[in-house]
């Protein structure tokens, strides 16, 4: 991935020109996988404009069809048209991944700089956060969403619950890290507020692995919405969401094996980008890490 | 090294009685009452009584929590509220399924991901690397189910070497479990390896610039005596802390698994049980695979000094 081919080489000599530093410069694979998110959120956010066909609209005629020049992807139970589901399914499904990478940051952030920078604070909720961890995160958010009921709401609740902790770790090391710098110790020497500190000098350490992290929990916060809703414990069943269209997918899959594959592909193919772009991300803005994994 | 371990199981302690608090608290501080959560929409207020009753809901929350740990410590895990049967027994008739399909899946694993990794970083760069590397992305980008349903299509409906979907007891029929098992285990074991393989991958590449690698070769070692004896057990601990952490990942696809092949395992029953809500039963399974999950890389922690004398505590 990190190696350039053919179609990049123009966009290589572009940056080249540019004179950017040697770590911004980027191959094929991520911009391959800006075009496909684009393509996919586009088709997303447009899909209320514009649709092939109403994804609500049953035909009980035309059920269950495979994909053919009608029917781009085919057809569901109803007979409703799956590239028309997929697109707009795609909304909740990326309106979960990103409200839960927003939460999951904003949450995981604030916890941390306490933690990291208050040594009392520090210990109680460290524990907290490892027994957080030891919970399986799929059974903490199915018992979350059975709970508070099906609304996007609480999945957005339940997904970000169990990530919240890996956040917290993650900001938590770099503000130790950063604690001990002279412009820290000197902005504490001149008196300024506690708070002052934490969001001035220390909150902007950490912003580079935050934006990393955030897009790795968007990613899998749309595979765990799949998840919840293919095990019954997701959005509402009458809300098209892709982990929806392929819950309801599973009693028919014999039948149209295309219900689950294609959305499957889609949402694979979304996460699959977004992971990519992340990994590009964390290489341009952490050339150390590059070199360990590399 | 006493000492570490002592230290490193009290450790456990709190831990667990943040969990077990948790979960406790899960269904009390969930808006609205919980015995109306339980009893569902058309329940009478007798009813509503009996299971207030039942569960303590009536008594103040410190004593209902320390009543629920002592129970749980005298191994009762209380009772379904919809088959009215002990929980342990429940578990008990199903663990079985889930213990072996996991055990298969976790040698499968281990012994496909480490080659994998081992030679990805061996021909660094080369085809085998970038396979590698894409698979152990593709691993993370697809979910289980669909990795499950897309094994199901090609294996058990077009090739037919497979049954589709159920369980066989090994006991009663090996070759008949094999059969059941086998779709499920690499379902399972797909992400497990994607995981593992990009660690020891990483981990490797590290080792592998060691002046004791080159050593090793100069003084004529075959090259897989060089790879698997002085590179691999220099680079075990990374790839033992994932294995590990990555617990947490088969424990989710267990539950997911178990739907799409139709196993009858405790991660079925945890799922039923969460949409039946179930009370008593979704708490003892979130704080077994939670005491699990710690044990396991209770174990795995302890065992570092085993693999790598280096480490001393």
């Amino acid at each position: 991935m990190a190696h350039a081919t053919q179609p990049a080489s123009a966009m290589q000599a572009l940056l080249g020109a540019l004179s950017l530093p040697r770590r911004w410069r980027i191959g094929a694979g991520p911009i391959i996988a800006a075009v496909v998110l684009l393509v996919i959120v586009l088709s997303a956010l447009l899909a209320p404009l514009y649709v092939p066909y109403d994804p609500m609209q049953m035909n009980s005629l035309n059920r269950l069809q495979p994909a053919t020049a009608d029917h781009l992807l085919g057809t569901d139970q109803y007979g409703r048209d799956l590239f028309s589901r997929i697109m707009i399914g795609g909304r909740v499904s990326l309106l979960i991944g990103v409200g839960a990478a927003v939460f999951s940051v904003l949450v995981g952030l604030l916890i941390g700089l306490v933690s990291g920078f208050f040594r009392i604070a520090d210990a109680i909720i460290m524990r907290i956060m490892d027994s957080l961890m030891a919970i399986p995160a799929i059974l903490l958010a199915i018992a979350l969403v059975a709970l508070n009921g099906p609304s996007v709401w609480s999945v957005i609740v339940a997904i970000t619950i169990p990530e919240v902790p890996r956040v917290v770790r993650l900001v938590r090391s770099v503000v130790l890290g950063a604690r001990e710098e002279p412009y820290v110790e000197a902005a504490i020497a001149l008196g300024s507020g506690m708070f002052g500190i934490l969001w001035k000098h220390l909150m902007p350490n950490t912003l580079p692995a935050l934006i990393v992290q955030g897009t790795y929990i968007c990613a899998s916060a749309i595979l765990t919405e799949a998840l919840l809703s293919f095990l019954g414990a997701g959005v509402s069943t009458e809300i098209p969401t892709w982990g929806n269209i392929m819950a309801e997918g599973r009693t028919y899959f014999q039948v149209n094996p295309g219900l689950i594959f294609w959305t499957g592909a889609v949402l694979s193919l979304c996460i699959l980008s977004i992971n990519l772009l992340g990994d590009t991300a964390r290489d341009m803005l952490d050339p150390r890490l590059k070199k360990r994994e590399a | 090294m006493l000492g570490y371990i002592i230290r490193r199981v009290l450790a456990v302690v709190p831990v667990m009685v943040i969990v077990a608090l948790f979960v406790f608290l899960m269904l009390r501080l969930t808006p609205g009452d919980p015995a109306a959560i339980l009893a569902g929409d058309s329940a009478t207020p007798a009813q509503l009584d009996r299971i207030r009753e039942n569960l303590g809901l009536n008594e103040p929350l410190h004593t209902q929590f320390i009543g629920w740990v002592t129970q749980m410590f005298r191994g009762d895990l209380g009772v379904s509220l919809i088959s009215k049967t002990p929980v342990s027994t429940m578990i008990g008739q199903r663990i079985w399924p889930t213990l072996n399909i996991a055990v298969l899946t976790i040698t499968l694993s281990v012994l496909i991901a480490i080659p994998m990794g081992v030679i990805a970083a061996w021909r660094h760069r080369s085809w085998v690397d970038y396979a590698v590397m894409t698979f152990s992305v593709l691993g993370f980008s697809v979910p289980v189910f669909v990795i499950g349903y897309v094994f199901i299509q090609i294996f058990a409906i077009e090739l037919r070497w497979f049954p589709v979907q159920g369980y066989m007891a090994p006991s009663r029929d090996f070759v008949g479990f094999l059969q059941r098992a086998v779709l499920p285990a690499f379902t399972l074991a797909t992400i497990y390896v994607a995981l593992i393989a990009r660690m020891t991958r990483a981990s490797m590449l590290d080792v592998l610039g060691e002046d004791y690698v080159r050593t090793a070769r100069a003084k004529g070692l075959r090259e897989n005596v060089v790879l698997f004896r002085h590179a691999l057990r220099n680079a075990a601990v990374p790839i033992m802390t994932i294995i590990g952490t990555g617990f947490a990942l088969l424990i989710a696809g267990v539950v997911v698994t178990e739907s799409v092949f139709n196993i009858p395992g405790v991660g079925r029953l945890t799922v039923d049980a969460i949409l039946a809500r179930d009370y008593p039963v979704i708490q003892a399974m979130i704080l077994l695979t939670a005491g699990l999950y710690v044990l396991v890389n209770l174990v795995i922690d302890i065992s570092y000094t085993l693999i790598d004398p280096r480490i001393r505590y």
